[in-house]
């Protein structure tokens, strides 16, 4: 993971920035440069509400290489309060725990490393409420 | 826009191919395509290949197969839309015919994903890097949340997945070409390992290596040269968000429903019209989805379409009579013009054993990542 | 004149939910899981989940904190985190945390060390640069996921957690009425760079370790202050097992009583710097205006801080802005085997 990738993105995985069109209020998360819906390229800093439900889920079985040690885990499309979705895993709780329109809250935890000597990548999970 | 017309096809076997290089395998696919047609010369060309850069390190493909195949310096890029590469390289070259610019244009499509690559990786790069494969989702991860919300809103189950994987073997058992030409049952895919829950690895499109090529060219020109002619009518395409969380709903494909609305479109004809489809069922769940955002049936009712069989070789709409990508293979760049090359020989009546009777009109339809962008084409031997 | 009342504005804890039981790890080593229990009056250790480390801890409680502080986190002036499991050697653990919190970019941050006590040293840094009207506010933070060495008695103890502590004048919870430090070189347990696993002098960490330090700062301070044990309602010491708080405790003249309600060793275990900053957020889960809380840690290597507390009015006010200790600490375990333990502590070897 190199580092100016990583930095970038840390106001999304650290503090859920996203951006609101000023015009038509559409959400954004990550924020872009022009709006899909109404094409204003203005935009306010909103932070997303941290809880929300499961829309759908799947629990990974067969991984990526950094997450290898942590099969079996569940991965969700989770809707926020405020109506944005986001993919995120759902954590501390068996696959079987997790189903379509459960609560969840926002957590914040290691997504991944670099081995041994890379840099630690942190970011946004959900547990089940 | 001049009337365009597909007059040669040809592809490798699919499967691993451990001793041709990805330039072998295109060159072979091309040969067979150049023969097929009994043309002296192309004019230009396209090639669609997803990652040839992580699979084998090479990019820079356009010029490196005109190179190998001893055409250059005719015009030659390489065409990326993820797993649709093969079928956008398609619409360039028909875009190329239809406009004038060409004559004979050579579409080809490759993909070498067996030579030590970390195919998990090199496939997640077509979804969001950042926020899905970021968290720890893969490919099949994205198609089983798709599979998850289809069961819970239309109460499908992991058996309907399972009856399209048995369909496609049972096509793909009459495919020389097929990377797996084998039958399997419906146990056979319940009880295989699970991949993603509820997708299993007979759920799943197989690593493949393979090319096809297909030559295009007006249909003034394939009267010329005595062709049998399959005519290009339909060419859609659409795009939708990367991100599968970020899509209107879950459910709707729309990059696919854009593609198909605008390939029926400009055919002028309606789902109902096709006699046969090759889809990209890269999982199975993908080919119920597919189905209904091509219009073959209503949202919800593909499962129940496949339940009464009739999008097997005798039905009602056969699909992916090759043995589709579950079957056939899915060398990623590739797969889009194997669909036309199966399509095609079917129009031709050449299908052998999995000839659809009286086939007049083929689809295909190629899709990348989750379904952020897809191609449509429609053919027709009248 | 009276002196300005300085004090915690905000407090809060993180435990994990995994948990492995004293016998399971008794059993894989050949030991007599009820002498261990017994011996060390321990019954079970949190345990981090596969992607914790003691920077999402830190997050958690520091999160926590803030909750019942109720400020502008762009007020927080400093933020520390002490412990001996950073997840980096180079690159401290209270920038994620401060980012996290969006208490960046105008901040003071260092990473403390001081084996078990780098929490109370993060704490009373804090306080000093609040007290010293550096800052407004200050943040010292006790967390650890602590490694005990396969089969070493040290294995049935160290775990995982983390309490966080918001410093400053106004709005204050528990007031700070006076600190006190005393340290001395004492080689007792320690880990050298590079080593995954630390080492100690046994029954060497003992008397001349871990009761000469407490014992002696907490004499300091009760001289400094003039107050007597009987004066505190609660007493909190570094726990590394059941029976050396309870010990010390007695030493210096507390009772049962005192100690108890911040004894929560028994379930979570040694959190290593979130120890007694943990057993102190417990008692202030329940402790009420005017008491009077003793707090004394330990880190090896040695020294002990140790610091007299008055809870204001206020606690009540803000004390169910987060979650409670108690809850944490019974509420929602998963149990895991050896091998899961194994796994979630990376004391598997990996291939390359």
């Amino acid at each position: 993971m190199p580092s100016p990738r990583y930095t970038r993105e840390i106001p999304q995985r650290y503090r859920l920035e996203a951006g609101k069109c000023k015009k038509c209020g559409k959400i954004f998360f990550p924020p872009r440069l022009i709006c899909d819906k109404c094409k204003s390229r203005e935009f306010e800093k909103i932070k997303l509400n941290d809880t929300g439900k499961i829309i759908t889920y799947t629990t990974i079985r067969v991984a990526p290489e950094q997450f290898n040690t942590q099969v079996p885990y569940n991965v969700a499309i989770i809707e926020l309060n405020d109506g944005v979705r986001i993919t995120a895993q759902v954590v501390d709780c068996k696959p079987e725990d997790v189903v379509i329109g459960k609560q969840v809250k926002i957590v914040f935890r290691k997504v991944q490393e670099e081995g041994a000597a890379g840099i630690i990548c942190y970011g946004y999970k959900a547990v089940l409420v | 826009m001049r009337e365009v017309a597909v007059i040669g096809i040809g592809m490798t076997k699919f499967g691993e191919l451990w001793t041709k290089s990805i330039r072998d395998i295109f060159v072979e696919s091309a040969l067979k395509a150049i023969d097929d047609a009994g043309v002296d010369h192309i004019d230009s060309m396209y090639v669609g290949t997803m990652t040839s850069g992580l699979f084998v390190g090479q990019e820079h493909i356009g010029a490196l197969m005109a190179d190998y195949l001893g055409v250059a310096p005719i015009p030659a890029v390489r065409v990326e839309s993820a797993c649709a590469s093969g079928g956008f390289a398609f619409r360039q070259a028909f875009l190329d015919v239809a406009s004038g610019m060409s004559d004979i244009v050579l579409a080809g499509g490759v993909e070498k994903m067996t030579d030590g690559a970390d195919v998990t990786y090199a496939l997640s790069t077509a979804a969001d890097q950042e926020y899905e494969c970021y968290q720890g989702i893969t490919f099949p991860g994205l198609y089983a949340m798709i599979a998850n919300a289809y069961f819970h809103r239309y109460g499908a189950t992991r058996k309907h997945l399972a009856m399209v994987a048995v369909k496609n073997h049972k096509n793909g058992a009459l495919n020389p070409n097929a990377q797996f030409p084998s039958e399997i049952t419906i146990d056979d895919v319940l009880n295989a390992t699970m991949v993603a829950d509820p997708i299993t690895m007979m759920d799943s499109s197989p690593v493949s290596d393979g090319a096809a090529s297909v030559i295009v060219t007006t249909t003034e020109i394939a009267k010329k040269l005595g062709k049998p002619i399959v005519r290009v009518i339909g060419s859609g395409a659409g795009t939708d968000t990367i991100a599968l969380h970020q899509r209107q709903d879950i459910l709707s494909l729309n990059a696919i429903r854009t593609a198909g609305e605008r390939a029926f479109k400009m055919a002028g004809i309606k789902p109902a019209d096709v006699n046969c489809a090759e889809v990209h069922d890269c999982f199975t769940i993908a080919e119920l989805c597919i189905m209904e955002e091509l219009g073959f049936c209503e949202r919800g009712k593909a499962y129940l379409m496949v339940e009464k069989g009739e999008t097997q070789l005798t039905g009602k709409i056969p699909i992916n009579t090759s043995g589709g990508l579950k079957s056939k293979g899915h060398p990623v760049g590739a797969t889009g013009i194997a669909q036309i090359v199966e399509v095609v020989e079917q129009l031709r009546g050449n299908a052998g054993k999995r000839q659809v009777k009286n086939a007049k009109i083929g689809l295909t339809q190629n899709m990348g990542g989750s379904g952020a962008s897809s191609v449509v084409h429609i053919f027709t031997n009248a | 004149m009276a002196a300005e009342k300085i004090g915690i504005v905000g407090y809060g804890s993180y435990l994990p939910r995994y948990r492995i039981k004293v016998e399971e790890i008794a059993k894989q080593w050949g030991r007599d899981p009820e002498t261990i229990k017994k011996g060390l009056a321990l019954k079970e250790k949190t345990v981090p989940g596969i992607d914790e480390d003691t920077i999402t801890i830190s997050v958690a409680a520091a999160k926590n904190a803030l909750n019942r502080a109720g400020i502008d986190p762009k007020k927080i002036g400093a933020v520390y985190v002490g412990s001996e499991s950073h997840p980096y050697a180079v690159k401290p653990s209270a920038t994620v945390v401060a980012e996290v919190l969006g208490i960046t970019p105008e901040v003071h941050i260092a990473s403390f060390e001081f084996a078990c006590k780098a929490g109370t040293e993060a704490m009373f840094v804090a306080y000093g640069l609040v007290k010293a009207g550096l800052m407004e506010y200050a943040m010292g933070i006790g967390a650890d996921t602590s490694q005990g060495a396969p089969g070493d008695a040290l294995e049935f103890s160290a775990s995982a957690g983390g309490s966080a502590f918001i410093f400053g004048k106004e709005n204050i919870i528990v007031e700070v009425l006076d600190t006190y430090s005393w340290a001395t070189d004492t080689p007792d347990f320690w880990r050298r760079e590079y080593q995954f696993y630390p080492r100690h002098g046994g029954r060497f960490t003992g008397d001349p370790a871990y009761f000469k330090h407490i014992y002696n700062a907490g004499k300091g301070i009760l001289e400094k202050t003039g107050y007597k044990p009987d004066d505190f309602k609660y007493a909190i010491f570094h726990m590394p097992n059941g029976k050396f708080p309870m010990t010390i405790g007695k030493r210096l003249g507390f009772k049962r009583e005192q100690i108890e309600p911040g004894w929560i060793v028994p379930l979570m275990g040694n959190t290593y710097s979130g120890s007694s900053p943990t057993g102190f957020s417990a008692v202030l889960d329940v402790a009420q205006p005017n008491d009077l809380i003793f707090l004394v840690s330990f880190g090896s290597g040695a020294g002990s801080d140790a610091f007299v507390f008055k809870v204001t009015e206020r606690l009540n006010e803000v004390r169910d802005k987060a979650e409670k200790l108690k809850d944490m600490l019974e509420n929602n375990r998963i149990y895991l085997t050896y091998g899961e333990y194994a796994k979630h502590r990376h004391k598997i070897i990996m291939a390359e």
